[in-house]
């Protein structure tokens, strides 16, 4: 447990080094640049005209399915990680193998369901 | 106390790698493609060839003004550029350079931090995108939320076929397992887990999300000056770090012909930089995917061919032994 606190210490540290280096830089650059605010320049760039509607535009999610797919899968895949590590153990055999090919067919299964169902076309 | 200074040397290695070699390929990139078009190139900066075209780019950016739209909602766009940059500095701390422990943090999970914390870094342009209360933004953060999303999966599934390979998640553990004919036995994998992660960096051809011909500059559009810059950077860090674990996960990391301890971070640097090579060779070669094609690519061929390396690479693992 001491050791478990002690390697991630480091990345702790390593993460507050990261932060004071784009914070740092950010504010030694508050030294260097400019600061003329006008209203113009502040407002949403459109390619030069005056912005048209609401800053928040509305947009159609199209790859939603995508993303309930992603998920499924993912939460699917991090299950490979700690089974990758011992599934080769001396004395499972073929086991694992078959569990393996059991996963995987569900995987493809449901690939295949999405694919006939018509959600991985674009629309 | 020893063992306190060596942490510290360490980190500062990382540092330093973080700062120095995303410059090198950006100049890399600024030279090779120069040659690929047939084109000069900066010349002027510096005198010989245009070596400090860099920092005078890095100049100017700090000159510039910071500019936060009056629409933006402030916090999340000021945030946005260190959440992309930082956490590419985090993945460099558990990769390898050599052998016995020549690697900052000797992870046991190496793999899954490195994967994980690697996937943080595209929030930074989704943060972007949304904060910047841009159409154009706003179009670019949708664009990256989905290239992640289709992306991550092939990437996961290719690593972990090397995971399986060797039968650890910690990234020495997986060099040290490394023999000359994972080569053709991962080929596959290592082809989806490179593809996948250039999609995941949204390097041409898959930079639909930043499309600067449609949209402007996608998440980034109303970004300028340092924070710009930072976005710029972050581009490169996830070349370097992308490059750094395909060679790790495929390519034998440190191994080389001769000298593996005393030169295995030459070999890992060599290794590395010609992949960086083929990064920019396929952004001058491939013109961009459009968005149904990349999530095509994605589904249709990269998700179907990796679970095909997991079971071959399962397959061989447990028949071999």
């Amino acid at each position: 447990m001491q050791d478990y606190s002690h390697t991630y210490a480091v990345v702790a540290a390593l993460l507050l080094i990261g932060g004071g280096i784009v914070a740092g830089g950010l504010a030694a650059n508050r030294g260097l640049r400019p600061n003329r605010p006008t209203v113009e320049k502040l407002t949403t760039y459109e390619c030069g005209v005056d912005p048209v509607g609401g800053g928040w535009a509305q947009s159609y999610v199209r790859y939603y399915v995508f993303g309930y797919l992603y998920v499924i899968f993912a939460v699917d895949a991090v299950f490979l990680f700690p089974w990758a590590t011992v599934f080769a153990a001396p004395g499972f055999g073929a086991t694992t193998l078959v569990e393996m090919f059991v996963f995987l067919a569900f995987l493809a299964t449901g690939l295949l369901y999405a694919g006939r169902k018509g959600v991985l076309s674009w629309v | 106390m020893p063992d306190l200074l060596v942490i510290v040397l360490k980190l500062l290695a990382v540092a330093a790698g973080f700062a120095v070699l995303p410059l090198l390929i950006g100049q890399a990139e600024h030279k090779v493609m120069a040659h690929m078009q047939g084109r000069l190139g900066p010349m002027y900066a510096g005198a010989f060839h245009g070596w400090a075209q860099l920092v005078a780019d890095g100049v100017k950016f700090a000159q510039k003004e910071d500019v936060v739209p009056a629409a933006a909602d402030r916090r999340i766009f000021k945030l946005a550029p260190g959440v992309a940059l930082v956490p590419y500095l985090l993945v460099l701390l558990v990769v390898p350079v050599g052998p016995h422990g020549q690697v900052a943090l000797d992870l046991g999970p190496g793999l899954f931090f490195a994967l994980a914390v690697m996937g943080v870094g595209v929030i930074g342009a989704i943060m972007a995108g949304w904060s910047s209360a841009n159409k154009y933004a706003l179009l670019g953060g949708m664009r990256v939320a989905a290239q992640l999303m289709s992306y991550e999966l092939p990437m996961v599934f290719a690593a972990s076929s090397a995971a399986m390979a060797a039968g650890t998640l910690s990234l020495s553990g997986i060099v040290e397992e490394w023999h000359w004919w994972w080569l053709p036995w991962q080929a596959v994998g290592a082809a989806v887990f490179f593809v996948a992660g250039l999609a995941e960096l949204r390097r041409p051809p898959f930079d639909m999300p930043v499309a600067d011909s449609e949209i402007i500059f996608g998440p980034y559009t109303e970004y300028g000056g340092l924070r710009f810059a930072f976005f710029l950077l972050a581009e490169y860090a996830g070349i370097l770090v992308l490059c750094a674990l395909t060679t790790v996960l495929f390519l034998g990391g440190w191994r080389g012909p001769f000298l593996d301890t005393e030169l295995g971070w030459l070999w890992t640097l060599v290794k590395v930089f010609a992949l960086a090579f083929v990064v920019i060779w396929v952004r001058v070669s491939y013109p961009r995917m459009r968005e149904d094609q990349l999530q095509r690519l994605a589904w249709a061929w990269l998700v179907p061919l990796s679970l095909a390396q997991l079971a071959l690479t399962g397959a061989v693992r447990v028949l071999a032994a």
